[in-house]
């Protein structure tokens, strides 16, 4: 059965229809890439994931509680077992790091401190940031924020952890780091990863499945292969970063060529 | 003509809302309140209580007096000045007296704190709005209510009438520097006179004013902060709208307060 399963997903915002009646199941510990160019609905769908928009259409099962139905007591429940990495950490600027990977054990657990101190040692270390616990989320880089996130996302031992855009503002080197975490935390954790991200090098590396969303639907759902391989325009377009509109750029290179060919003007 | 009362329409239901709002997350602080009580509530929220009342009451201290003493000394040389031509140059005891523990001491110290902290509420709460630290909280399972704007007001209910009531002694220590020089009035007369002028219904009163601009000053200040959308920029308009939407409301319902207290609960 499936972890995750969306069915006849419908997103309008004031009228505009963002998601088109989306149909997606995620198997418990794989990891599903949802790929998808700006304004495809990738964020919105994220966000309907997590339960912080709810839609008037359309179910979204979690662990077999439908968040998009559900009471917040049950929200509140099904949100305990998903840890969520946003795009720029969101690691709280008032808290040290320790404090923030803490944060969920102290107010969701009955733990003693002595414990919740050796739990968020080990969480630390795991995303190799034991050293910096007492920095601010301010003292730290890009990269750094986003891994003390997934930490933070670990704390309550979540069965699913969602990322948002995860390479996102990070140079290679730290973007490949990341995506080796997310690889550890398959291995060890056998977690349920969801990656919503349009980075096509982390998503091959690390997913299982992907969904390519565009306009609102999906386009194609399948194995690494099958994306690779398949013959729908909008993804071949997307993997082999094609311009969109073509029109426009030959334009701007016909006013650029003509601006370099222009004789130079005396001042 | 359609266009038009459409226009005030939409913004009569924009006006709604918006108190349609302040009414929930009013409702939601109350109900959370305890979780930032001292022994009752939760460590952590009254810590945040405590760091807040110290960056609301104690940063805002020196302000807060400097203010007083000008307007104490600005009203007292403006009564003067008239009371004099009737030979009633005493009643400038009262006018401070009374005037400051009803009405300068909270109002002064709303102005104050609307400007200081209703911006800082409303730009911490948009910043972390951007940052998705209020989305963060959420999936969390943490209620922002909860989390961030209660220990703010909690905060804010001790200190607004704290400032308001050092607000209060600063205005009439300044009456009685200027009593004393100018009409060579002791100071321990002074005070004597002015403890015979102040009625407890008058400190009261002051003190229940005081509640209601603090509550209006973070309410405000943190429902601007959870309304930002967009970037930065957004940021910077909820500070300056915290700011004047607090000021705007603070003195409305000091005029409500005081027509109450004037013609229900007794004339002085």
């Amino acid at each position: 059965m499936a972890i995750i399963s969306i069915r006849d997903l419908v997103v309008e915002y004031d009228g505009r229809r963002i998601l088109h009646g989306l149909n997606l199941d995620i198997e418990q510990g794989e990891t599903m890439v949802l790929l998808g160019g700006s304004g495809s609905g990738k964020s919105t769908l994220l966000r309907q994931i997590i339960g912080l928009e709810r839609s008037r259409s359309g179910t979204i099962m979690i662990k077999g509680t439908d968040i998009a139905r559900c009471s917040q007591s049950e929200l509140k429940h099904v949100r305990r077992s998903i840890g969520v990495t946003f795009q720029s950490g969101a690691l709280f600027n008032s808290l040290t790091l320790e404090d923030n990977v803490a944060l969920n054990l102290r107010e969701h657990t009955e733990l003693a401190p002595p414990i919740i101190d050796l739990v968020v040692q080990m969480l630390l270390t795991a995303v190799g940031l034991s050293e910096f616990g007492k920095l601010h989320p301010q003292e730290l880089s890009g990269g750094m924020k986003k891994r003390g996130a997934v930490a933070r996302a670990l704390a309550l031992d979540p069965e699913i952890i969602v990322f948002d855009e995860p390479s996102a503002g990070l140079d290679p080197v730290v973007a490949a780091e990341l995506d080796e975490l997310i690889l550890l935390l398959k291995q060890v954790y056998r977690m349920t990863i969801v990656v919503v991200t349009h980075e096509l090098t982390s998503a091959f590396k690390i997913a299982d499945r992907m969904a390519m969303l565009y306009d609102g639907a999906f386009v194609a759902v399948g194995t690494k292969e099958e994306i690779k391989n398949s013959e729908n325009p909008h993804v071949k377009q997307f993997l082999e970063r094609i311009p969109s509109n073509v029109a426009k750029t030959t334009a701007i290179t016909d006013f650029l060529q003509r601006y370099l060919e222009a004789p130079e003007v005396d001042q | 003509m359609a266009t038009h009362l459409e226009r005030v329409g939409r913004k009569t239901l924009e006006q709604l809302d918006y108190f349609g709002s302040l009414n929930i997350q009013l409702w939601g602080t109350l109900r959370s309140i305890t979780k930032a009580l001292p022994f009752l509530g939760n460590r952590y929220r009254w810590k945040a209580s405590v760091d807040q009342m110290l960056q609301i009451g104690v940063n805002a201290l020196p302000m807060v007096a400097l203010m007083a003493l000008a307007s104490g000394f600005i009203l007292a040389m403006q009564g003067a000045s008239e009371l004099r031509r009737f030979g009633a140059l005493h009643y400038v005891i009262d006018l401070i007296a009374v005037g400051f523990t009803r009405e300068l001491g909270p109002l002064l110290t709303a102005i104050a704190v609307s400007g200081r902290s209703g911006s800082a509420f409303a730009a911490e709460v948009g910043t972390m709005e951007v940052t998705e630290e209020i989305a963060a909280l959420r999936v969390m399972a943490f209620s922002p209510l909860e989390f961030v704007l209660t220990p703010k007001y909690v905060a804010a209910l001790v200190a607004v009438p704290c400032l308001s009531i050092v607000c209060g002694v600063c205005g009439i220590v300044a009456g009685g520097i200027f009593m004393f020089f100018s009409t060579h009035l002791g100071f321990l007369l002074y005070l004597r006179y002015v403890l015979t002028s102040i009625a407890l219904r008058d400190v009261i009163s002051g003190m229940i004013k005081s509640i209601v601009f603090a509550t209006i000053i973070a309410q405000v200040g943190c429902l601007e902060g959870f309304r930002v959308r967009g970037g930065p920029d957004a940021v910077g308009r909820s500070t300056t709208a915290a700011v004047v939407k607090s000021t705007f409301l603070v003195i409305i319902a000091d005029a409500v307060f005081t027509a109450i207290f004037y013609f229900f609960i007794g004339k002085p």
